[in-house]
């Protein structure tokens, strides 16, 4: 099974890349982009079959390792 | 007074930090290699700079959930004395020994100069030979120094004097331009300037001396 | 694959010519395969065969009694006393960096690391000399940008100091940027590892990151001509792995205090292929490599690929027998791959195996030796006559536009993105005339410069060369080191061309009589060629790294004002020589006439004399007189102190001349009145032109009452802001 998980900077905390990646598309002649935010993609191959399963040991790897929640949330997909 | 510095892969203070405590305290610290952690009971542990794990994921992301680690958690809540300069305090925040977090720079670029700071507690282990509101100068080398946290943490932090250190002007768009803070039992200091780094003329100054005398003091 | 046929085309595509194929086929007697003409390709190929430029590179002097290995092995080795040495090189990393900056860079950081540490040395510091087109090309911040990320990027992270280094912007390389890296470390005498294999039967090991695709024909690409299609290139380009190089430096050294290993070689351009035929081919021997052995990232990866990926941050030893597993332990430690690869051969051949066969067998001899040599035809550049350099009304405002522009300003915004002082050594960090890195626990200190004016070599390479080597070897003088011995990289144009080659041959005669007359030999160095886009050439850029040692790192000199009412001491003498200088380009916007002479025995007498005052300890501020002449080094050093100075300039010079002059052999000094009154009745006492010009205090830069007459805020703010604003203007979206 693949896990998709997205780790993006909660709401207001400050964005230094999204805001630069705002700023050069402004520049670029990009108009009405209010705001960028960056965040992380990542992707495991899970050898876990049970969908249930696969849910829970994913948002533990999220809370131990794989986003920092002090700043932090993630969203988990599976396939 | 006997050290211990814990080494991890893509540590590279490790050797500087070591020759700071060696020249000031007279003692060779213990080496710990990040998989030996049984190691023998020290008076004071230092998390050194470098880009341990290679800075991949979130800086000391990895170090953090290292096996060594737990010993250093168990030790420091049993009241060790625990220094984490630069990786080191990222790695103190990433195992939420210390609140917060440090984020990438706010201009993005790494930054490496001497900046001035002022001592903002004299009343813990490591600060207690400055004196109130001293500037004094360290430098910094950090990517990833903008120190984060929510404005209730930053109002308990700067309300208990668990701030430390704050540089004199905007370095890396810390909040509050903090540079460095401590637990709120006071054994535990997190900051990204370097203190290891200014500890004789010849590289530029001293003021980083005092903060290992401080702790030498205290423990002898 | 090796069923494919080999066509003209196919051969062309190599970057091999018909002759050169000929060459191939004689040399093995027969045909070679897809996989051999691969790997005699990248041999041949001018990066790795040096087939244009050995012959000249012979003539230059490599010896001297402090010179443990010169050119020819990984790096430079040269004695520093009680049991230590330097090891150094510098090498280009030119095509990847305009290709793609931030990688480009970096790996070149890490491909010069390797070649230091290979050869036992800790790595204590890395350099660079960097070449930009015009600030104005739409390219040029960005590409600047990227270049700086990366060469921080990778040295901060691996925890070796980056020193100082140098940045100059020329619109010859608006197409072409040049990125040369250098290192230096150290190693004690008896614990320095070569490449000669040697021991029949002995283990190949494979160490550091996997295998995979990358960069397979950087080193072809590196010698050949960019063309506008090369930013489709991108896909060869390899990215680096600081992170595995920091475990690589730690686990090598770990493995080198031991006894275990005969040979080291580190896998840069041409990776598995070059390392394995330099090591037979110094040794005398033959290796069996079974390609099934090696660490591989990517599926169904056929020998050709892995002979020729540049993937970094890989390794090849040859190990004593029986020390296999204990040097497995050492790498498992650190994380990293370890693969017994293949053996040692008496058959002098490098000999493939891949899925049971053999896939490739080609004399070793023939890969090195028979490499085509070309003396390829010059015409020397003709000689420039001396000219009249118009002076200007306003000179306040020349030389606010020098010190505030692209040349001369301050370099801050990018050292400051390098850690320069991690290890804990570093005593005099970048911005002055050189680094200068503690020998670790002891009271020696390596003195560092990299250095080079390209325009003097495109206006007289001879002159040129000798200007190069002079001028690094001033900026270690003027620190109070004692100059050793040089690495280079000669970055030119295509050699096919008679005036391209006849630079190249200037510029090294210059080079060689000055590392003669000045005692400072080449020990390492790298050939850069084919730097041109679309037919046009860069300006000829040999770069120069020297290296040289104190033996008291308290007795140093920076170039910072000390203190108010400090006297200035001029040594040397200054001649109107504005040909080919700073001044006549930036200001007058002009490149004419014959660039200063450089007197190498003059160089001599007043280096030594200014040495030894920084030696006894008479003088601590000291700054040798180079771009923008004797303004521009007052200008540097009253900034660099927060000290304002007053100087009168007489004699038979016009003013402009006498302050923009760019004569050799100079040094301006600061010392108390009365050290600087012994100074001068020294000089006088030995022949050498001296003159105390004025005093160090106030707030404002003043020659000749108000000829020059600039308030030292408004000089520091223009030489700060120039770079920060310049860059203020890149879109950012690296990180």
């Amino acid at each position: 099974m693949k896990a998709r998980i997205h780790v993006t900077l909660k709401n207001g905390v400050l964005d230094p890349q999204g805001k630069a990646i705002e700023h050069a598309l402004g520049n670029m002649g990009f108009d009405g982009v209010n705001e960028a935010r960056q965040g992380k993609f990542i992707e495991l191959e899970l050898a876990e079959t049970d969908r249930e399963k696969a849910e829970t040991a994913v948002d533990e790897m999220c809370r131990k390792l794989l986003a920092n929640t002090v700043i932090e949330n993630y969203s988990i997909e599976l396939e | 007074m006997k050290s211990a510095v814990i080494v991890f892969p893509g540590s590279n203070c490790d050797r500087d930090m070591a020759v700071a405590l060696e020249k000031i305290t007279g003692t060779k610290p213990l080496m710990v290699w990040h998989q030996d952690y049984d190691f023998e009971t020290v008076d004071f542990i230092a998390l050194p700079g470098g880009f341990s794990y290679g800075d991949y994921l979130r800086c000391g992301a990895m170090s953090a959930r290292s096996h060594v680690m737990k010993e250093v958690i168990k030790r420091a809540n049993d009241g060790v004395p625990t220094l984490g300069i630069c990786n080191g305090f990222q790695i103190l925040t990433e195992t939420g020994l210390l609140p917060g977090a440090l984020m990438r720079n706010a201009n993005l670029h790494f930054v490496c100069k001497d900046v001035a700071m002022t001592v903002e507690n004299t009343d813990t282990l490591f600060t207690k030979d400055y004196a109130g509101g001293e500037e004094i100068i360290i430098p910094v080398a950090h990517h990833d120094g903008n120190y984060f946290a929510d404005d209730d943490t930053l109002d308990r932090l700067e309300g208990e004097g668990q701030v430390a250190f704050k540089y004199t002007s905007d370095i890396n768009g810390a909040q509050r331009q903090i540079a460095g803070i401590t637990n709120a039992r006071g054994n535990i200091l997190g900051m990204m300037p370097h203190p290891e780094r200014m500890i004789e003329p010849a590289l530029g100054g001293s003021d980083g001396r005092k903060l290992f005398t401080s702790l030498m003091n205290t423990l002898n | 694959m090796n069923d494919i046929q080999i066509t003209p085309e196919l051969v062309a595509e190599h970057g091999l010519t018909s002759e050169e194929y000929e060459r191939i086929v004689k040399a093995m007697g027969r045909e070679p395969n897809y996989t051999e003409l691969g790997i005699y390709s990248v041999m041949w190929s001018e990066h790795c065969s040096y087939k244009s430029s050995r012959f000249h590179l012979k003539k230059l002097p490599t010896e001297a009694p402090w010179v443990i290995q010169g050119p020819g092995e990984n790096a430079g080795v040269i004695d520093i006393g009680d049991g230590q040495a330097a090891i150094f090189k510098m090498e280009s990393h030119n095509h990847p960096s305009y290709i793609e900056p931030y990688q480009g860079a970096a790996t070149g950081v890490g491909g010069i690391l390797r070649d230091v540490f290979t050869m036992g040395a800790r790595p204590v510091a890395n350099m660079n000399a960097l070449r930009f087109g015009e600030p104005d090309h739409p390219k040029t911040r960005h590409l600047l940008a990227g270049v700086v990320e990366g060469i921080g990027g990778y040295g901060n992270c691996v925890g070796v100091p980056t020193v100082g280094g140098e940045t100059n912007f020329d619109p010859s390389y608006n197409g072409n940027i040049l990125v040369n890296a250098m290192t230096v470390g150290l190693a004690d005498t008896d614990k320095i590892f070569y490449c000669a294999a040697a021991g029949v039967g002995n283990p190949v090991v494979y160490v550091g990151s996997k295998t995979g695709r990358d960069g397979i024909h950087g080193a072809t690409m590196a010698s050949a001509e960019f063309t506008e299609d090369s930013e489709e290139k991108r896909p060869t380009v390899q990215v680096g792995d600081p992170f595995t190089e920091k475990l690589l430096i730690e686990a090598c050294l770990e493995l080198m205090a031991t006894d275990a290993i005969i040979a080291i070689q580190d896998m840069g351009a041409a990776g598995l292929t070059s390392s394995s035929v330099e090591m037979a081919s110094k040794g005398g021997v033959g290796f069996e490599l079974d390609l099934d052995k090696v660490p591989q990232r990517e599926e169904n990866m056929l020998p050709y690929e892995m002979m020729l990926s540049e993937s970094q941050e890989r390794m090849l030893m040859v190990l004593k027998p029986g020390r296999e597993e204990m040097a497995q332990k050492i790498f498992e430690k650190w994380e990293l791959d370890f693969a017994v690869i293949g053996h040692i051969t008496d058959t002098g051949n490098l000999t493939l195996k891949f899925g049971g066969e053999v896939v490739g067998d080609m004399p070793i001899n023939s890969l090195v030796e028979d490499a085509p040599e070309y003396e390829r035809p010059y015409v020397p550049t003709p000689k420039r006559e001396a000219v009249d350099v118009a002076p200007v009304n306003d000179l306040n405002k020349a030389v606010l536009d020098l010190v505030g522009g692209p040349n001369l300003c301050s370099r801050r915004w990018i050292w400051e993105q390098y850690d320069h002082m991690v290890m804990g050594d570093t005593i005099q960090r970048p911005g002055g005339d050189a680094a200068v890195v503690r020998v670790h626990g002891t009271d020696k200190a390596l003195a560092i410069s990299t250095d080079v004016t390209p325009r003097y070599c495109y206006a007289d390479p001879v002159e040129g060369g000798r200007q190069a080597v002079a001028e690094t070897w001033r900026n270690i003088t003027a620190v109070g080191g004692t100059p050793l011995a040089i690495t280079n990289c000669l970055n030119f144009g295509n050699p096919e061309r008679k005036d391209i080659m006849g630079q190249f041959v200037g510029c090294l005669e210059g080079m060689g009589e000055a590392c003669r007359a000045l005692d400072y030999p080449i020990v390492s160095g790298n050939v850069s060629l084919y730097n041109e886009t679309n037919g046009s050439g860069i300006l000829p850029t040999p770069a120069i790294g020297g290296v040289g040692v104190m033996k008291n790192s308290d007795r140093m000199a920076t170039i910072a004002f000390k203190d108010e009412g400090e006297a200035i001491v001029l040594i040397g003498e200054t001649k109107n020589e504005l040909g080919a200088s700073l001044y006549q380009r930036e200001i007058l916007g002009e490149d004419a006439g014959a660039p200063p002479h450089v007197d190498l025995a003059l160089e001599r007498r007043n280096g030594d004399f200014v040495r030894a005052l920084i030696e006894n300890g008479q003088v601590t501020t000291c700054h040798d007189l180079s771009d923008g002449g004797l303004i521009a080094a007052l200008a540097d050093m009253a900034i660099a102190g927060g000290i304002g100075v007053n100087v009168a300039v007489d004699g038979d010079l016009p003013l402009h001349a006498a302050l923009f002059s760019e004569t050799q052999a100079r040094y301006l000094i600061a010392a108390d009145t009365e050290v600087a009154e012994t100074i001068r009745k020294e000089a006088k006492d030995a022949g050498i032109p001296v003159e105390i010009i004025g005093a160090t205090g106030g707030d404002r830069l003043r020659v000749n009452n108000d000829a020059v007459d600039i308030p030292m805020s408004e000089l520091a703010k223009a030489h700060t802001d120039w770079m920060p604003k310049f860059m203020a203007k890149e879109i950012l979206t690296t990180g």
